[in-house]
């Protein structure tokens, strides 16, 4: 039986009940989320579930949505399930006051990499990743700049003129 | 038959054209002995035999690459040698973006390098930073390294590049041979962070 994204949704609530939520399709791709707290019961269950057997994991990356009170920041895990060739999208949602989330490094070697440069940029703390440190830029930078409370030009700068580009 | 020249009454290449001589600096001749500065000799020596080291990180490296083809051939400046090992070289080329995290790299091949050293920023990037005004790029070379000459554009023509070699060129036949000795010198490095 080909698994579709139906069989999907079934499983997760009848597995997690009320504590899956939004589901929703794009580009014929599942999505959802939970809570923070649930991310690896729900990663290792979409993992070791036979039928379901989402082993790889695509991208791990950041969101940032100032305006979503208490939910500013979103960590998104895009799953894959080799066999079937199906996609999963799934997210949990983070305060940007506590930015506590549950490494998934120990289910998926790749996320190592992956989380420290989400770290690097949104300052997501996963807690228990064996090696949380800046990846992509310097490490004497302290702010996480894809932030959208930063701008992206840098601030430190004294030799242009801002008028001339468009800061004045 | 449209011919295949298409000037009808070629001139004929003349040696002495073909040639050119450096100019002589300024001295005493005479018959048999030619005496002028140390400075001048060096300078002509120096400028006439630059090896360049270049660091391309992107586009404008692309553009250096025509410059040292055939077409533009930058060795009829007597860059003929292109090193790529910082001690060998007279010349740091610094050609496209430098992100922040490839300056300690930047400086540290430019602190490998033997003095007297010279540092040509190529294009926007190298410059200010170019178009990318953002956290992540180093705004211009001249944050982490002295720099001698900047050469415009996005990228530059090779014909830029080559001018921007000529004016190190004029700089090297100029430059006192105790320029580096001077306070003034040690006060720019010092200004960098570099003893």
């Amino acid at each position: 039986m080909a698994l579709t994204n139906d069989t999907i949704q079934n499983k997760l609530v009848e597995k997690f009940g009320d504590q899956v939520s939004n589901f929703s399709t794009a580009s014929g791709i599942l999505s959802f989320e939970s809570a923070k707290e649930l991310n690896l019961k729900i990663l290792q269950y979409l993992y070791e579930e036979p039928i379901l057997g989402f082993t790889f994991l695509t991208d791990l990356c950041g969101v940032n949505y100032p305006d979503n009170k208490g939910a500013e920041l979103v960590v998104v895990y895009h799953l894959h399930n080799f066999s079937e060739n199906i996609r999963l999208r799934y997210s949990v949602s983070t305060s940007i006051d506590e930015t506590n989330v549950f490494t998934a490094s120990k289910i998926f070697e790749s996320a190592n990499w992956m989380e420290r440069e989400t770290y690097d940029f949104f300052g997501i703390n996963f807690i228990g990743h064996p090696n949380l440190k800046r990846i992509l830029n310097v490490d004497e930078m302290d702010y996480f700049p894809l932030r959208k409370e930063y701008p992206l030009e840098d601030q430190t700068r004294i030799d242009k003129d801002d008028e001339m580009f468009g800061r004045g | 038959m449209r011919p295949v020249r298409f000037n009808l009454n070629p001139k004929e290449a003349e040696i002495s054209e073909a040639i050119s001589m450096g100019k002589a600096p300024d001295g005493v001749p005479g018959d048999g002995f030619f005496a002028t500065q140390l400075s001048s000799v060096v300078g002509l020596a120096r400028k006439n035999s630059l090896w360049p080291l270049p660091f391309a990180t992107s586009c404008c490296g692309i553009e250096f690459m025509a410059t040292m083809a055939s077409h533009y051939d930058l060795s009829r400046f007597g860059s003929e040698r292109v090193g790529f090992s910082p001690r060998q070289c007279d010349l740091l080329m610094v050609m496209g973006t430098i992100a922040k995290k490839m300056a300690p790299v930047l400086r540290q091949v430019y602190l490998q390098m033997a003095e007297p050293r010279w540092v040509i920023a190529v294009g926007a990037c190298a410059s200010s930073g170019g178009i990318f005004d953002t956290y992540s790029v180093l705004q211009g070379i001249d944050q982490v390294i002295p720099v001698d000459v900047y050469v415009p554009g996005c990228p530059p023509r090779p014909e830029a590049i080559i001018d921007g070699f000529m004016k190190i060129q004029e700089l090297v036949g100029q430059e006192s041979i105790r320029r580096r000795n001077s306070e003034k010198y040690k006060d720019l490095l010092n200004s960098y962070g570099i003893q």
